[in-house]
């Protein structure tokens, strides 16, 4: 035993004369913390770390069979997911590891943002996690188009589109990001590229550089309200903090990340093997258009974006808001260097937090289900209510054909089937007066077609006259003040001749029961 | 300077004088900028084609792109109506696949007047699909919305649809099909006025059950 003991010491040695960074590393691994930092919130960056190293590993795993060209991709996904022994599996891991990487290191700026970490001296750590973060977004946006299905090839027309906003290179700047004047194999190839060498390697060289300045200045410390940065002194009350409470990284404040990175992993596979791999969905081909691509999540809360923009405000938009938060993200700690780290102290930065998280949340929300969107097949699927029918004229029930016929359903709901880009016509007649109604249909606004090429005379009479009818729980239509005004006045004049021009055949509901 | 060797010149010859070693110090400092610069050199040299390689795609004149194309017979698109037609885009190349499949929408207006729609959106270049009852073209990712004639109804799009320029050859309706439409790279140039409601034309009128 003592023999075997000394010949692996002899070898340890050995190697470590000619390599000389074992002890070097052992030493980093082992550099004294403060103790207060030892807690279960600075676990994020390592499990990010980890995460980056599945999803190499992963990425790896699939390159053995996926072929990066338009011809073959979306059949040798399929081919992975069903033919492959566990070739689902690996799909699955490294689709939800991204989306596990994404999560997570979105939480750990976060963390950074709020524990005032990016502070003095750790303004080019934070600068380069920013880096980190965009990459990390652009290996899930090329990804996504690995997956060269529907949605892939759509999602590269978006993005072609955005690009193609920008003034005067847009034409060129198109024809780069596609590889060529259409989506297709160059495209593919160019994406594989970024996703497998180019953003990798600047992703691996980034998260070295970001975890040697996290060597060189320590883990910062747990913030203390009213405890300030300040450049002059704040190095030295860290090396005062480490001397007076340190304790080496690892062993006593690593065990917690490694808990936690071994629950993250053990999450993704049991993600991976209970919901199994996304997609790919429909194949790739341009002539099946009875779809209606969507980003993966993390694009979602853009797509819902995308939306609402008013048209004029798009283009500047796009081309100027990702750039100045960009910039802002990178430029924080320069000006915001010294100072209160404790967020108890920083009510603005957690506002800020705040106000971002909830309106990236609503948007992400509305993108699940999309209610700016026609939905294509409501005309012919959702019958109008049978309730909507009973006790109506003949005349009201053509026009209730109207409605289903010019596929008005698309865009508006009855009794909650249909499309939401326009409001829900349950109880149109109490919000809007028959002539309000005409107009609306005939000549369109608000965000509606214009329908008078659609409808004729007769069609629009039957379709105006069963909105009519439709007044929620027999509420009170709506009226034109102005209108009750002029009449009493004209009917007083015009009496005699009988010729009252109105709504006087609008049945009330008394009349209808 | 290198912590190794505190003076350059000091490895080479211990016996020089410290002008002797000043003089071989310069001249090595000298030679190594000079490498440095015939490196700059030979790596421009070098970069110029790369980076040509690279920026090749971007090279392009838009207007280059593409050629005549037929999309079928005339006689396939009757008058007055709006049909999806399918071709191959000729700039495609070995491994598009599938991808080099393109679809359009074809108006036949009258006899002898089309509009050919390209399918993607004016907005982002969704598949845009033609309603014939609402006599509207809907985008299924942001609810653009255009008229039969390809101009904007509504929703976010800027425009209308963009429009492939075509031309009658013997029987066979040929397009000029070539880029992808987007607002920079269009299929063809013809600016849609933003057009709220369309002079109603007597002929274009559905007669679907007035009797």
């Amino acid at each position: 035993m003592g023999r075997l003991k000394e010949s692996g010491i002899a070898a340890y040695e050995w190697l470590e004369h000619r390599l000389g960074l074992i002890k070097p590393i052992s030493e980093a691994a082992a550099h004294p913390t403060p103790s207060n930092n030892a807690s279960w919130w600075y676990v994020f960056g390592s499990a990010a770390t980890v995460l980056l190293i599945l999803q190499v590993m992963t990425g790896i795993l699939l390159a053995l069979i996926y072929s990066p060209s338009a011809n073959e991709a979306w059949t040798s996904l399929n081919f992975l997911n069903h033919n492959i022994a566990l070739g689902w599996y690996v799909r699955a891991l490294h689709g939800w590891g991204s989306d596990f990487m994404i999560a997570i290191v979105l939480i750990h700026m976060v963390q950074v943002f709020l524990f005032g970490a990016y502070k003095f001296p750790r303004e080019l750590t934070w600068i380069v996690g920013v880096g980190l973060l965009l990459m990390t977004l652009g290996m899930a946006f090329t990804g996504q188009v690995m997956r060269f299905d529907q949605d892939a090839y759509w999602g590269l027309g978006i993005g072609a589109s955005i690009v193609s906003r920008v003034p005067f290179v847009g034409a060129q700047l198109v024809h780069l990001v596609l590889g060529g004047p259409i989506i297709g194999g160059a495209t593919l190839s160019r994406f594989f590229t970024l996703h497998v060498f180019v953003i990798p390697g600047m992703l691996l060289a980034g998260v070295g550089v970001h975890v040697w300045m996290v060597l060189r200045h320590g883990v910062s410390d747990w913030p203390m309200p009213g405890r300030l940065v300040r450049k002059s002194t704040y190095e030295r009350e860290y090396h005062e903090l480490v001397e007076k409470t340190g304790m080496p990284f690892v062993p006593d404040a690593a065990w917690k990340d490694a808990v936690f990175a071994a629950a993250i992993l053990f999450a993704v596979m049991a993600c991976a093997l209970f919901f199994g791999p996304f997609g790919p969905s429909g194949q790739p081909d341009p002539t099946i258009i009875q779809t209606a691509p969507k980003p993966d999540f993390f694009f979602l809360w853009i797509y819902a974006v995308l939306a609402f923009l008013p048209p004029q405000l798009e283009t500047p938009v796009l081309l100027i808001v990702p750039v100045v938060t960009i910039a802002a993200l990178k430029l924080l700690p320069i000006f915001a260097s010294e100072g209160e780290r404790h967020w108890s102290r920083r009510p603005v930065a957690v506002l800020t937090v705040t106000v971002i998280a909830v309106t990236l949340g609503i948007f992400t929300r509305l993108g699940t289900y999309t209610p700016w969107s026609p939905v294509m097949d409501a005309w012919s699927s959702d019958a109008v209510p049978v309730k909507y029918m009973q006790n109506r004229t003949p005349l009201e029930r053509q026009g209730a054909m109207v409605l289903q016929d010019k596929q008005c359903r698309n865009c508006h709901e009855l009794d909650g089937a249909g499309g939401q880009r326009g409001p829900a016509l349950d109880s149109v007649a109490t919000r809007l007066t028959e002539d309000q109604i005409v107009r609306q249909v005939l000549q369109g606004g608000g965000n509606m077609p214009a329908y008078g090429n659609a409808l004729n005379p007769s069609e629009t009479k039957a379709l105006v006259s069963f909105l009519m009818t439709l007044r929620g729980n027999d509420l009170q239509p709506a009226i034109d003040a102005s209108r009750e005004l002029t009449r009493t006045s004209e009917v007083e004049q015009q009496k005699s001749q009988g010729a009252a021009w109105g709504p006087k055949g609008t049945p009330t509901p008394a009349q209808k029961q | 300077m290198s912590e190794f060797l505190k003076y350059p010149g000091e490895s080479s010859n211990d016996a020089l004088s410290p002008e002797g070693k000043a003089q071989a110090h310069t001249r090595r400092v000298f030679l190594f900028k000079l490498a440095v610069g015939l490196n700059a050199v030979v790596g421009a040299v070098l970069a110029v084609p790369l980076i040509g390689y690279l920026l090749g795609p971007a090279s392009k004149k838009k207007s280059d792109v593409g050629s005549w194309i037929s999309i079928g017979a005339v006689s396939d698109f009757p008058v007055g109506q709006t049909r999806l037609a399918e071709f191959r885009s000729p700039v495609a190349v070995f491994d598009d696949g599938e991808t080099a499949k393109v679809s359009c929408w074809v108006r036949r207006v009258s006899e002898q007047t089309f509009q050919v729609f390209a399918i993607n959106c004016a907005h982002l270049g969704c598949p845009v699909r033609w309603f014939s009852e609402s006599k509207l073209f809907l985008c299924p990712c942001h609810g653009g919305a255009y008229y039969e004639d390809g101009s904007r109804a509504s929703g976010p799009p800027e425009r209308g649809l963009f429009e492939y320029a075509y031309k009658i050859a013997g029987n066979s309706l040929v397009i000029h099909a070539g880029n992808m439409p987007t607002l920079a790279t269009q299929a063809s140039c013809k600016e849609k006025p933003l057009v709220k409601i369309a002079p109603a034309t007597a002929e274009a009128r559905s007669t679907t059950w007035e009797g």
